[in-house]
Protein backbone atom coordinates (compact mmCIF):
# COMPACT_ATOMS: atom_id res chain seq x y z
CA UNK A 1 0.00 0.00 0.00
CA UNK A 2 2.68 2.40 0.97
CA UNK A 3 4.75 1.62 -2.13
CA UNK A 4 1.64 2.13 -4.26
CA UNK A 5 1.04 5.55 -2.77
CA UNK A 6 4.67 6.35 -3.28
CA UNK A 7 4.42 5.33 -6.95
CA UNK A 8 1.36 7.56 -7.33
CA UNK A 9 3.24 10.45 -5.73
CA UNK A 10 6.13 9.90 -8.14
CA UNK A 11 3.76 9.94 -11.12
CA UNK A 12 2.10 13.17 -10.01
CA UNK A 13 5.37 14.93 -9.33
CA UNK A 14 6.79 13.83 -12.65
CA UNK A 15 3.74 15.37 -14.42
CA UNK A 16 4.24 18.71 -12.75
CA UNK A 17 7.97 18.52 -13.43
CA UNK A 18 7.13 18.55 -17.16
CA UNK A 19 4.78 21.51 -16.80
CA UNK A 20 6.21 24.29 -18.91
CA UNK A 21 5.20 27.90 -19.19
CA UNK A 22 4.42 30.32 -22.01
CA UNK A 23 5.14 33.99 -21.50
CA UNK A 24 3.57 36.18 -24.15
CA UNK A 25 4.34 39.80 -24.71
CA UNK A 26 2.21 41.72 -27.21
CA UNK A 27 2.17 45.33 -28.22
CA UNK A 28 -0.91 47.31 -29.15
CA UNK A 29 0.58 50.27 -30.98
CA UNK A 30 -0.38 53.84 -30.23
CA UNK A 31 -1.95 55.17 -33.43
CA UNK A 32 -2.27 58.74 -34.51
CA UNK A 33 -5.79 58.65 -35.92
CA UNK A 34 -8.77 61.00 -35.59
CA UNK A 35 -11.10 58.30 -34.26
CA UNK A 36 -9.44 55.65 -32.13
CA UNK A 37 -11.05 52.60 -30.59
CA UNK A 38 -9.10 49.95 -28.74
CA UNK A 39 -8.83 46.83 -30.90
CA UNK A 40 -10.69 43.62 -30.34
CA UNK A 41 -7.85 41.16 -29.72
CA UNK A 42 -7.66 37.36 -29.61
CA UNK A 43 -4.71 35.18 -28.58
CA UNK A 44 -4.89 31.45 -29.11
CA UNK A 45 -2.89 28.30 -29.82
CA UNK A 46 -3.51 26.05 -32.81
CA UNK A 47 -2.29 22.55 -32.27
CA UNK A 48 -1.97 19.41 -34.33
CA UNK A 49 -5.40 18.52 -35.85
CA UNK A 50 -6.29 22.24 -35.71
CA UNK A 51 -7.22 21.88 -32.05
CA UNK A 52 -7.69 25.33 -30.53
CA UNK A 53 -6.76 26.58 -27.07
CA UNK A 54 -8.03 30.09 -26.40
CA UNK A 55 -5.77 32.15 -24.14
CA UNK A 56 -7.28 35.63 -24.29
CA UNK A 57 -10.18 37.41 -26.04
CA UNK A 58 -10.48 41.12 -25.43
CA UNK A 59 -13.64 42.84 -26.59
CA UNK A 60 -16.20 45.40 -25.49
CA UNK A 61 -17.68 43.45 -22.59
CA UNK A 62 -19.34 46.52 -21.05
CA UNK A 63 -21.93 47.29 -23.72
CA UNK A 64 -25.60 46.84 -22.89
CA UNK A 65 -27.36 43.63 -24.02
CA UNK A 66 -24.02 42.01 -25.01
CA UNK A 67 -23.99 44.34 -28.01
CA UNK A 68 -20.18 44.24 -27.95
CA UNK A 69 -20.37 40.66 -29.24
CA UNK A 70 -21.64 41.97 -32.60
CA UNK A 71 -18.08 42.71 -33.74
CA UNK A 72 -16.38 39.52 -32.52
CA UNK A 73 -16.69 38.23 -36.11
CA UNK A 74 -14.29 40.96 -37.26
CA UNK A 75 -11.47 38.88 -35.78
CA UNK A 76 -12.08 36.73 -38.82
CA UNK A 77 -9.63 33.89 -38.33
CA UNK A 78 -10.37 33.56 -34.64
CA UNK A 79 -14.09 33.65 -35.38
CA UNK A 80 -13.70 30.90 -37.96
CA UNK A 81 -11.33 28.73 -35.93
CA UNK A 82 -13.28 28.77 -32.68
CA UNK A 83 -15.09 32.03 -31.83
CA UNK A 84 -18.30 31.13 -33.57
CA UNK A 85 -18.55 27.89 -31.56
CA UNK A 86 -18.21 29.64 -28.21
CA UNK A 87 -20.64 31.18 -25.78
CA UNK A 88 -19.13 34.45 -24.63
CA UNK A 89 -17.92 35.57 -22.15
CA UNK A 90 -15.48 32.81 -21.12
CA UNK A 91 -14.12 32.78 -17.58
CA UNK A 92 -10.40 33.36 -17.43
CA UNK A 93 -10.18 34.05 -21.17
CA UNK A 94 -12.38 37.00 -22.12
CA UNK A 95 -11.97 40.50 -20.82
CA UNK A 96 -12.17 44.18 -21.71
CA UNK A 97 -10.17 45.69 -24.57
CA UNK A 98 -6.70 46.90 -23.61
CA UNK A 99 -5.06 50.29 -24.02
CA UNK A 100 -2.09 50.84 -26.35
CA UNK A 101 1.17 49.60 -24.83
CA UNK A 102 2.92 46.30 -24.18
CA UNK A 103 0.98 43.64 -22.33
CA UNK A 104 2.62 40.59 -20.78
CA UNK A 105 0.66 37.43 -20.07
CA UNK A 106 1.89 34.12 -18.72
CA UNK A 107 0.26 30.72 -19.01
CA UNK A 108 1.37 27.71 -16.99
CA UNK A 109 0.79 24.19 -18.22
CA UNK A 110 -1.77 22.31 -16.19
CA UNK A 111 -3.75 25.41 -15.30
CA UNK A 112 -6.59 27.12 -17.16
CA UNK A 113 -6.75 28.40 -19.80
CA UNK A 114 -3.67 26.59 -21.16
CA UNK A 115 -4.38 23.18 -19.67
CA UNK A 116 -2.33 20.23 -20.83
CA UNK A 117 -0.58 20.35 -24.19
CA UNK A 118 0.51 17.10 -25.82
CA UNK A 119 3.99 17.07 -27.36
CA UNK A 120 3.94 18.44 -30.90
CA UNK A 121 4.03 21.40 -33.22
CA UNK A 122 1.89 24.39 -32.34
CA UNK A 123 1.27 27.93 -33.54
CA UNK A 124 0.57 30.87 -31.30
CA UNK A 125 -1.90 33.16 -33.08
CA UNK A 126 -2.63 36.80 -32.35
CA UNK A 127 -5.37 38.71 -34.17
CA UNK A 128 -6.51 42.30 -33.74
CA UNK A 129 -9.44 44.10 -35.40
CA UNK A 130 -10.17 47.75 -34.74
CA UNK A 131 -13.41 49.67 -35.29
CA UNK A 132 -12.96 52.05 -38.28
CA UNK A 133 -9.44 50.62 -38.50
CA UNK A 134 -7.78 47.52 -39.88
CA UNK A 135 -7.17 43.92 -38.98
CA UNK A 136 -3.91 42.04 -38.51
CA UNK A 137 -2.96 38.45 -37.78
CA UNK A 138 0.43 37.31 -36.44
CA UNK A 139 1.72 33.76 -35.98
CA UNK A 140 4.57 32.25 -33.99
CA UNK A 141 5.19 28.53 -34.59
CA UNK A 142 6.69 26.61 -31.66
CA UNK A 143 7.54 23.11 -30.43
CA UNK A 144 6.09 21.70 -27.22
CA UNK A 145 7.42 20.82 -24.72
CA UNK A 146 10.37 23.23 -24.76
CA UNK A 147 13.81 21.63 -24.20
CA UNK A 148 15.34 24.88 -22.98
CA UNK A 149 14.29 28.45 -22.46
CA UNK A 150 13.65 30.03 -25.82
CA UNK A 151 12.27 33.33 -27.13
CA UNK A 152 10.48 33.55 -30.49
CA UNK A 153 9.35 36.74 -32.19
CA UNK A 154 7.03 38.23 -34.80
CA UNK A 155 6.46 41.84 -35.74
CA UNK A 156 3.17 43.52 -36.61
CA UNK A 157 2.90 46.31 -39.16
CA UNK A 158 -0.42 48.04 -38.66
CA UNK A 159 -2.72 46.99 -35.85
CA UNK A 160 -0.11 45.11 -33.83
CA UNK A 161 3.48 45.85 -32.80
CA UNK A 162 6.09 43.56 -31.27
CA UNK A 163 4.86 40.04 -30.49
CA UNK A 164 7.03 37.71 -28.48
CA UNK A 165 6.75 34.23 -27.01
CA UNK A 166 9.11 32.94 -24.33
CA UNK A 167 8.96 29.21 -23.64
CA UNK A 168 10.07 28.07 -20.20
CA UNK A 169 10.63 24.34 -19.68
CA UNK B 1 -48.03 32.58 -49.65
CA UNK B 2 -51.09 34.79 -50.02
CA UNK B 3 -52.82 35.58 -53.30
CA UNK B 4 -51.12 38.94 -53.84
CA UNK B 5 -47.72 37.43 -53.21
CA UNK B 6 -48.51 34.66 -55.68
CA UNK B 7 -49.46 37.13 -58.37
CA UNK B 8 -46.35 39.16 -57.68
CA UNK B 9 -44.34 35.98 -57.82
CA UNK B 10 -45.74 35.18 -61.21
CA UNK B 11 -45.02 38.70 -62.39
CA UNK B 12 -41.45 38.41 -61.24
CA UNK B 13 -41.08 35.01 -62.82
CA UNK B 14 -42.08 36.53 -66.12
CA UNK B 15 -39.73 39.43 -65.55
CA UNK B 16 -36.88 37.17 -64.49
CA UNK B 17 -37.32 34.85 -67.44
CA UNK B 18 -37.41 37.68 -69.93
CA UNK B 19 -34.52 39.52 -68.30
CA UNK B 20 -32.31 36.47 -68.19
CA UNK B 21 -33.12 35.82 -71.81
CA UNK B 22 -31.67 39.22 -72.62
CA UNK B 23 -28.45 38.61 -70.78
CA UNK B 24 -29.43 40.33 -67.58
CA UNK B 25 -28.56 38.78 -64.28
CA UNK B 26 -30.72 38.42 -61.21
CA UNK B 27 -29.28 38.53 -57.73
CA UNK B 28 -30.03 38.77 -54.02
CA UNK B 29 -27.11 40.31 -52.17
CA UNK B 30 -26.75 40.38 -48.37
CA UNK B 31 -25.01 43.34 -46.66
CA UNK B 32 -23.16 40.80 -44.48
CA UNK B 33 -23.00 37.01 -44.36
CA UNK B 34 -21.10 36.18 -41.16
CA UNK B 35 -22.52 37.56 -37.93
CA UNK B 36 -21.81 37.45 -34.23
CA UNK B 37 -23.92 38.60 -31.29
CA UNK B 38 -27.32 37.57 -30.06
CA UNK B 39 -29.70 39.75 -32.07
CA UNK B 40 -28.16 40.11 -35.52
CA UNK B 41 -29.87 41.73 -38.50
CA UNK B 42 -28.95 41.60 -42.17
CA UNK B 43 -30.30 43.84 -44.90
CA UNK B 44 -30.60 42.61 -48.49
CA UNK B 45 -30.89 44.07 -51.98
CA UNK B 46 -32.51 42.12 -54.81
CA UNK B 47 -32.39 43.19 -58.45
CA UNK B 48 -31.92 42.29 -62.09
CA UNK B 49 -29.05 44.04 -63.86
CA UNK B 50 -26.26 43.62 -66.39
CA UNK B 51 -23.42 44.56 -64.07
CA UNK B 52 -23.62 42.17 -61.17
CA UNK B 53 -24.52 43.80 -57.86
CA UNK B 54 -24.94 47.24 -59.41
CA UNK B 55 -28.65 48.03 -59.15
CA UNK B 56 -29.27 49.93 -62.37
CA UNK B 57 -32.06 48.14 -64.19
CA UNK B 58 -35.04 46.50 -62.47
CA UNK B 59 -35.98 45.35 -58.97
CA UNK B 60 -36.70 41.75 -58.03
CA UNK B 61 -39.96 42.06 -56.08
CA UNK B 62 -39.26 41.45 -52.41
CA UNK B 63 -42.57 39.68 -51.71
CA UNK B 64 -41.53 36.80 -53.96
CA UNK B 65 -38.50 36.08 -51.78
CA UNK B 66 -38.66 33.70 -48.84
CA UNK B 67 -36.32 32.71 -46.00
CA UNK B 68 -35.84 29.61 -43.88
CA UNK B 69 -33.98 29.51 -40.58
CA UNK B 70 -31.51 27.07 -38.98
CA UNK B 71 -34.44 24.87 -37.83
CA UNK B 72 -35.69 24.56 -41.43
CA UNK B 73 -38.81 26.62 -40.72
CA UNK B 74 -39.91 29.74 -42.61
CA UNK B 75 -38.75 33.09 -41.23
CA UNK B 76 -40.56 36.29 -42.11
CA UNK B 77 -38.64 38.96 -43.99
CA UNK B 78 -39.16 42.48 -42.71
CA UNK B 79 -39.21 46.10 -43.92
CA UNK B 80 -39.68 45.07 -47.54
CA UNK B 81 -39.71 47.82 -50.12
CA UNK B 82 -39.51 47.83 -53.89
CA UNK B 83 -37.71 50.73 -55.52
CA UNK B 84 -37.10 51.70 -59.09
CA UNK B 85 -33.96 49.60 -59.54
CA UNK B 86 -33.84 47.26 -56.59
CA UNK B 87 -35.92 45.95 -53.74
CA UNK B 88 -34.72 45.73 -50.17
CA UNK B 89 -35.70 43.78 -47.06
CA UNK B 90 -34.31 42.80 -43.66
CA UNK B 91 -33.85 39.53 -41.80
CA UNK B 92 -33.62 39.21 -38.03
CA UNK B 93 -31.40 36.27 -37.11
CA UNK B 94 -32.95 35.27 -33.80
CA UNK B 95 -31.57 31.74 -33.88
CA UNK B 96 -27.89 30.86 -34.16
CA UNK B 97 -27.01 29.05 -37.35
CA UNK B 98 -27.45 29.31 -41.11
CA UNK B 99 -30.37 30.92 -42.95
CA UNK B 100 -31.29 30.52 -46.62
CA UNK B 101 -32.90 33.42 -48.46
CA UNK B 102 -34.39 32.33 -51.76
CA UNK B 103 -36.76 32.61 -54.66
CA UNK B 104 -37.96 29.38 -56.28
CA UNK B 105 -40.39 28.39 -59.00
CA UNK B 106 -40.98 25.19 -60.89
CA UNK B 107 -43.57 24.40 -63.52
CA UNK B 108 -44.46 23.67 -67.12
CA UNK B 109 -44.20 25.97 -70.06
CA UNK B 110 -45.22 25.51 -73.65
CA UNK B 111 -44.90 27.01 -77.10
CA UNK B 112 -46.73 26.15 -80.28
CA UNK B 113 -48.11 27.57 -83.50
CA UNK B 114 -51.75 28.14 -84.40
CA UNK B 115 -53.23 26.84 -87.64
CA UNK B 116 -52.65 30.20 -89.32
CA UNK B 117 -49.01 30.14 -88.26
CA UNK B 118 -49.07 32.46 -85.24
CA UNK B 119 -46.69 31.64 -82.39
CA UNK B 120 -48.11 31.09 -78.94
CA UNK B 121 -46.47 30.83 -75.50
CA UNK B 122 -47.68 29.66 -72.14
CA UNK B 123 -47.60 30.96 -69.49
CA UNK B 124 -47.75 34.49 -70.75
CA UNK B 125 -45.72 37.02 -68.89
CA UNK B 126 -47.34 37.66 -65.54
CA UNK B 127 -49.26 34.38 -65.39
CA UNK B 128 -48.37 31.72 -62.83
CA UNK B 129 -47.69 28.29 -64.40
CA UNK B 130 -50.45 26.36 -62.60
CA UNK B 131 -51.61 22.88 -63.57
CA UNK B 132 -55.19 24.13 -64.14
CA UNK B 133 -53.93 26.96 -66.32
CA UNK B 134 -51.87 24.52 -68.35
CA UNK B 135 -54.80 22.20 -68.96
CA UNK B 136 -57.09 25.07 -69.92
CA UNK B 137 -54.76 27.15 -72.08
CA UNK B 138 -52.40 24.76 -73.79
CA UNK B 139 -53.83 22.70 -76.66
CA UNK B 140 -53.37 18.93 -76.50
CA UNK B 141 -52.24 18.93 -80.11
CA UNK B 142 -50.78 21.80 -82.10
CA UNK B 143 -48.17 22.48 -84.73
CA UNK B 144 -44.63 22.43 -83.26
CA UNK B 145 -45.97 22.02 -79.73
CA UNK B 146 -43.07 21.94 -77.30
CA UNK B 147 -43.71 21.48 -73.63
CA UNK B 148 -40.93 21.75 -71.11
CA UNK B 149 -40.52 21.55 -67.39
CA UNK B 150 -38.60 24.57 -66.08
CA UNK B 151 -37.27 25.41 -62.64
CA UNK B 152 -35.67 28.58 -61.43
CA UNK B 153 -34.02 29.17 -58.09
CA UNK B 154 -32.03 32.04 -56.59
CA UNK B 155 -30.38 31.83 -53.21
CA UNK B 156 -28.03 33.37 -50.73
CA UNK B 157 -26.95 32.32 -47.23
CA UNK B 158 -26.17 34.13 -43.99
CA UNK B 159 -24.98 32.71 -40.66
CA UNK B 160 -25.22 33.92 -37.07
CA UNK B 161 -22.67 32.16 -34.87
CA UNK B 162 -21.72 28.64 -35.83
CA UNK B 163 -22.69 27.50 -39.37
CA UNK B 164 -25.43 24.85 -39.60
CA UNK B 165 -26.64 22.66 -42.48
CA UNK B 166 -30.38 22.10 -42.03
CA UNK B 167 -31.23 24.66 -44.77
CA UNK B 168 -29.23 22.63 -47.33
CA UNK B 169 -31.87 19.87 -47.39
CA UNK B 170 -33.03 19.76 -51.01
CA UNK B 171 -36.71 19.85 -51.95
CA UNK B 172 -35.85 17.40 -54.79
CA UNK B 173 -37.73 19.60 -57.26
CA UNK B 174 -35.92 21.45 -60.03
CA UNK B 175 -32.24 22.40 -60.13
CA UNK B 176 -30.80 22.78 -56.62
CA UNK B 177 -27.40 23.24 -55.03
CA UNK B 178 -26.30 21.26 -51.98
CA UNK B 179 -23.07 22.71 -50.56
CA UNK B 180 -20.19 20.42 -49.61
CA UNK B 181 -18.17 23.42 -48.43
CA UNK B 182 -20.32 25.68 -46.26
CA UNK B 183 -21.25 28.83 -48.25
CA UNK B 184 -20.58 31.04 -45.22
CA UNK B 185 -17.10 29.62 -44.72
CA UNK B 186 -15.44 30.67 -47.96
CA UNK B 187 -11.93 32.14 -48.01
CA UNK B 188 -9.73 33.54 -50.79
CA UNK B 189 -7.30 30.97 -52.18
CA UNK B 190 -9.29 28.03 -50.79
CA UNK B 191 -11.27 25.52 -52.81
CA UNK B 192 -15.01 25.17 -52.30
CA UNK B 193 -17.08 22.22 -53.46
CA UNK B 194 -20.77 22.28 -54.38
CA UNK B 195 -23.04 19.58 -55.68
CA UNK B 196 -26.03 20.12 -57.95
CA UNK B 197 -29.24 18.10 -58.12
CA UNK B 198 -31.97 17.97 -60.74
CA UNK B 199 -35.23 16.70 -59.23
CA UNK B 200 -33.15 15.12 -56.45
CA UNK B 201 -30.64 13.28 -58.71
CA UNK B 202 -27.08 14.44 -59.54
CA UNK B 203 -27.19 17.15 -62.23
CA UNK B 204 -24.41 15.86 -64.49
CA UNK B 205 -22.91 18.29 -66.98
CA UNK B 206 -24.57 21.42 -65.59
CA UNK B 207 -22.80 24.57 -66.82
CA UNK B 208 -21.53 26.72 -63.99
CA UNK B 209 -20.48 30.34 -64.39
CA UNK B 210 -18.90 32.20 -61.48
CA UNK B 211 -18.35 35.96 -61.76
CA UNK B 212 -16.71 38.18 -59.13
CA UNK B 213 -18.56 41.36 -58.12
CA UNK B 214 -17.20 44.81 -58.90
CA UNK B 215 -17.57 44.35 -62.67
CA UNK B 216 -17.85 48.06 -63.26
CA UNK B 217 -14.28 48.54 -62.13
CA UNK B 218 -12.63 46.14 -64.54
CA UNK B 219 -12.69 45.58 -68.28
CA UNK B 220 -13.52 41.90 -68.45
CA UNK B 221 -16.11 39.51 -67.04
CA UNK B 222 -13.40 37.46 -65.30
CA UNK B 223 -15.82 34.52 -65.36
CA UNK B 224 -14.81 31.09 -64.09
CA UNK B 225 -16.58 28.44 -66.19
CA UNK B 226 -16.85 24.83 -65.09
CA UNK B 227 -19.08 21.83 -65.69
CA UNK B 228 -20.42 19.48 -63.02
CA UNK B 229 -18.88 15.99 -62.92
CA UNK B 230 -20.54 12.54 -62.83
CA UNK B 231 -21.67 13.17 -59.29
CA UNK B 232 -23.04 16.62 -60.12
CA UNK B 233 -20.14 18.24 -58.30
CA UNK B 234 -17.87 21.20 -59.01
CA UNK B 235 -14.90 22.70 -57.19
CA UNK B 236 -14.13 26.39 -57.36
CA UNK B 237 -11.02 28.13 -56.03
CA UNK B 238 -11.74 31.75 -55.16
CA UNK B 239 -9.07 33.98 -56.72
CA UNK B 240 -9.63 36.82 -54.26
CA UNK B 241 -11.95 38.00 -51.49
CA UNK B 242 -15.23 39.65 -52.43
CA UNK B 243 -18.79 38.95 -53.52
CA UNK B 244 -19.37 36.30 -56.18
CA UNK B 245 -22.33 35.47 -58.38
CA UNK B 246 -22.79 31.84 -59.40
CA UNK B 247 -25.13 30.63 -62.11
CA UNK B 248 -25.87 27.03 -63.04
CA UNK B 249 -27.76 25.93 -66.14
CA UNK B 250 -28.97 22.43 -66.83
CA UNK B 251 -31.13 20.79 -69.47
CA UNK B 252 -31.99 17.27 -70.65
CA UNK B 253 -34.84 15.36 -72.25
CA UNK B 254 -36.14 13.74 -69.11
CA UNK B 255 -39.08 16.06 -68.49
CA UNK B 256 -42.10 14.51 -66.81
CA UNK B 257 -45.02 13.96 -69.21
CA UNK B 258 -46.43 15.94 -70.95
CA UNK B 259 -43.09 17.80 -70.93
CA UNK B 260 -40.23 16.54 -73.00
CA UNK B 261 -37.43 18.93 -72.15
CA UNK B 262 -36.37 19.59 -68.56
CA UNK B 263 -34.53 22.83 -67.78
CA UNK B 264 -33.16 24.27 -64.60
CA UNK B 265 -31.55 27.55 -63.74
CA UNK B 266 -29.91 28.30 -60.42
CA UNK B 267 -28.26 31.48 -59.12
CA UNK B 268 -26.47 32.11 -55.83
CA UNK B 269 -24.54 34.96 -54.23
CA UNK B 270 -21.52 34.15 -52.05
CA UNK B 271 -19.18 36.24 -49.96
CA UNK B 272 -15.52 35.19 -49.87
CA UNK B 273 -13.39 36.61 -47.05
CA UNK B 274 -9.65 37.34 -47.04
CA UNK B 275 -7.39 34.95 -45.12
Amino acid sequence: MRSRLFALFLTLSSVSAFGGELVVSLEIPRLDVAEYHRPYTALWIEGPDKKITNLAVWYDVEMKDDKGEDWLKDMRQWWRRSGRELDMPIDGVSGATRAPGTHTLSFAEGTAPLGKLAAGEYTLMLEAAREVGGRELLKIPFQWPPQKQETLKAQGKTELGAFQLTLNP
Amino acid sequence: MNKIAKIASALTLGLTVSMMAHGHRAWIVPASTVLSGEDAWVTFDAAVSNDIFHADHAPLRHNTIEAIGPDGKAVELQNGSTGKHRSTFDLNLKQQGTYKIFYASNGLNARWETEDGQRRFWPQRGVAPTQEGFEKEVPKKAKNLQISQASRRMETFVTAGSPSTEVFKPTNAGLEMVPVTHPNDLFAGEEAEFSFLIDGKPAVGAKITVIPGGMRYRNEQAAIEVVTDKKGKVAITWPQAGLYWLEAEYSDNKGKKPAKERRGMYVATFEVLPE
